[in-house]
């Protein structure tokens, strides 16, 4: 009980109050991120509603394969991150470090895949103010189409990263049995922020790479 | 001597590294306070040059900088950061009965973020300065302007995470801490104020700091969304300033309601007439400010349609804007006032936020603001709002809280000077403004045709006026803080239960955790007992 005590900051009454004053908020954070992103889906939204044949024929350009895969990578990535909650609520230490560790290792994935892409989007001439060249019509537009993917891409995989170091973070706290059943908000408000960076992909991956492959 | 907050540790580091939700207030007024007074410098040298028609004091370049310095300074590091950063720091864990906010090491990174953002806008008006306006607009800002546009966006970027990080600790705290017996609709009007303006930071600042975002990059890249000849919407990038910046005004306005209504319920000595009014018009105004934007946007090109929708819409803010002012009204009705300096800064408030309120009517106007769009009318008006309204209730509270905050007494018939001589002051400076813009006379222009002249010096004559009025304080305040006579516990005789505590308040805010079991502003109840 001792132990349970101390994990509980001087301005709160008791455990339980802490946890939901840091559940309440990151969900209040999360509300800031969406907007953050809605202002890129809004910038979206507009250039593509006015520019619909170069959004088709730069979407066609990206690669989409690497990005199913990614989907697929991030989607599984929230199972573990799911199951590492699981593992704190019932305190099975080992099995939370393993959830963990593998979560890490998916959203490092993530990145990896990532690199390759925008390795492949440097080569093939697609990054705009850079080396941007497309023989087709409407080529500006076109430019147009892969600065807002590579601004919505950008930002997003910004997320991973920083969710990739926080959860990296939990993990080595748990290898040191910093968590209890009755105490695991950390773990708790990690996994609500992962999901929010893998519904935000499950928007951007179908807007960004599948305009017109229907 | 009993410990309070102020002699908990001394030092310089006990301040930066504090925790304490009141030290960090503190920290958050001096720097406020400092801003206030180079975005004022700016203002000064801008109404020195409007004196003669012709610009002879500074150049045009020079007059451009200087009202977009004052805007971004006023706007950001001054108006926005202002009730909430400082006397919302303060009070809100006191007002509930807790011991801090919810997340104090957030607190004090808020303050840092703040602090990082001033110093990049800072830097950049010594590199220079910047020649957009506050307002940033496209492709001006991205692709024209040789001025430090980015290192002003960058600040206004960062200070904006200040913000989100204040108004989520408030909102955390007010729901999750507050003290037994303190429900809902127990709270102090304050904390209501807070808890609407908390909810305005947290979900437009974060569409201000993307659309920076987007500035800066396209700065940097020569290409983005907003570049017109790409295709791109320079439109776009004004839905989503104003986006922000329309909900901007209730973040300046809506704790300086909650301020007034806490210094008029106490010298009316007299419950808030409607006071689950009070609290719901305030978060009608917070929700409301979301769908009224387009209004700056009459004349930018958006639809007929749109335009006729968004007008309607502001006109329905000045529904719960009229709750409030008819129920102060009605508090002070029957109430047994007296007119101590903080209640003169509230009843000037009341005044000159209604004069705001109504030309604001007139700018929603779809015809009519096709004339006064970007005059000296739409200058007026939001300065009435944003100073006249907020700036008033902000010294007003400043007066009221400050006996509890440093445990001194300052003199009071210097403070109730001050407060006559802002609000003479502020009226004689931007009173004109309204006749001169209703004339025709555009903002941002240093020059103007002669027959204008007499009203411009009227306004510079005015400014002069605040000024001294905006100056006073600051020294009997400090005044106080060596020879002022220490304050008692209650010197208002106020409710609240920031008041049952010492004052100064010692760290922990209480000696034991309060227990609420009564309503709020309780005062005609007491005084009937008494008398
Ligand atoms: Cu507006």
């Amino acid at each position: 009980m001792a132990s349970v005590l101390s994990t509980v900051a001087p301005q709160f009454d008791d455990a339980e109050q802490q946890r939901a004053a840091a559940t309440l908020g990151m969900w209040i954070f999360l509300a800031t991120e969406i907007l953050f992103f809605g202002v890129l889906f809004a910038a979206y939204t507009l250039t593509r509603v006015r520019h619909p044949e170069a959004f088709a024929a730069g979407s066609r350009l990206t690669h989409v394969t690497l990005a199913s895969l990614n989907t697929g990578v991030l989607l599984t990535s929230s199972l573990t991150m799911a199951l590492a909650g699981h593992a704190a609520r019932t305190g099975a230490r080992r099995a939370l470090v393993a959830w963990l560790g593998l979560t890490v290792a998916l959203g490092a994935g993530f990145l990896a895949i990532k690199g390759i892409e925008y390795r492949l989007d440097f080569t093939e001439h697609l990054v705009p103010a850079l080396n941007f060249a497309y023989a087709g019509p409407r080529a500006d537009q076109v430019e147009l189409f892969f600065f807002v993917y590579f601004l919505v891409t950008g930002v997003h995989a910004l997320h991973v990263f920083i969710g990739v170091a926080a959860i990296a973070a939990i993990a080595v706290m748990a290898s040191r049995r910093a968590f209890t059943p009755a105490y695991f908000t950390p773990v708790e408000v990690t996994g609500l922020y992962w999901h929010l960076v893998d519904i935000v992909w499950l928007f951007v991956y179908p807007l960004l790479y599948l305009v017109s492959r229907a | 001597m009993k410990t309070s907050y102020l002699t908990a540790g001394f030092g310089l580091w006990s301040w930066l590294a504090t925790r304490d939700h009141k030290r960090i207030a503190i920290l958050y007024t001096i720097s406020i306070t400092l801003l206030f007074f180079i975005g004022g410098a700016a203002v000064a040298l801008i109404r020195l040059d409007l004196l003669t028609p012709h610009s002879e004091l500074v150049s045009i370049e020079t007059y451009n900088k200087l009202f977009s310095m004052h805007g971004v300074i006023m706007v950001w590091f001054f108006l926005i950061p202002s009730i909430p950063a400082t006397l919302g720091n303060f009070l809100v864990p006191m007002m509930i009965g807790a011991r801090d906010l919810a997340f104090p090491r957030l607190n004090l990174l808020s303050w840092y973020l703040y602090l990082l953002g001033a110093l990049f806008a800072i830097g950049a008006l010594l590199a220079g300065g910047v020649d957009t306006g506050w307002t940033f607009y496209t492709p001006f800002s991205t692709m024209f302007s040789n001025t430090h546009v980015f290192a002003v966006v960058a600040g206004v970027f960062v200070a904006g995470f200040s913000s989100i990080l204040t108004g989520l600790n408030f909102i955390v705290t007010i729901h999750e801490m507050r003290a037994p017996g303190l429900t809902w609709f127990r709270l102090p009007l304050f904390v209501w104020s807070m808890y609407a303006t908390s909810l305005i930071l947290v979900l437009a600042t974060p569409v201000l700091a993307m659309t920076l975002f987007l500035i800066a990059v396209e700065r940097l890249f020569g290409i983005g969304v907003f570049d017109p000849a790409l295709g791109g919407g320079p439109l776009l990038f004004q839905h989503l300033f104003w986006f922000y910046s329309h909900p901007a005004v209730y973040i300046m306005i809506v704790p300086a309601m909650g301020v007034a209504s806490e210094i008029i319920g106490c010298f009316a000595r007299n419950g808030i007439f409607g006071y689950r009014f009070m609290a719901y018009a305030m978060l009608a105004i917070a929700g409301f400010g979301f769908l009224v934007w387009g209004h700056h946007m009459f004349v930018s090109g958006q639809s007929a349609y749109a335009g006729t929708v968004f007008s309607l819409l502001t006109f329905l803010v000045s529904v719960p804007s009229a709750v409030k002012v008819f129920n102060w009204a009605a508090t002070l009705y029957k109430g047994r006032i007296s007119f101590d300096a903080p209640m003169l800064y509230a009843l000037g408030f009341i005044g000159l936020f209604t004069v705001g309120g109504l030309t604001g009517l007139f700018l929603a106007s779809l015809g009519l603001d096709v004339h006064l769009h970007d005059t000296y009318f739409v200058v007026a008006h939001f300065h009435y709002i944003m100073v006249g309204g907020a700036v008033m209730a902000f010294f007003g509270g400043i007066h009221f809280w400050w006996p509890k905050v440093t445990g001194r007494l300052y003199p009071d018939a210097w403070a109730r000077f001050a407060a006559l001589l802002s609000f003479f002051g502020f009226n004689l400076t931007f009173f004109p403004q309204f006749i001169v813009g209703y004339l025709g006379m555009p903002r941002r222009y240093p020059e103007y045709p002669p027959e204008f002249q007499v009203w411009n010096v009227l306004s510079s004559a005015g400014a002069s006026v605040l000024a001294v009025g905006y100056a006073l304080p600051l020294f009997y305040l400090f005044w106080s803080l060596r020879y002022g006579p220490p304050a008692p516990d209650n010197p208002w005789r106020a409710k609240g239960l920031e008041w049952q505590t010492p004052s100064p308040p010692p760290p922990e805010n209480f000696l034991a955790t309060p227990v609420v079991a009564a309503e709020p502003y309780a005062y005609a109840d007491e005084d009937s007992r008494s008398g």
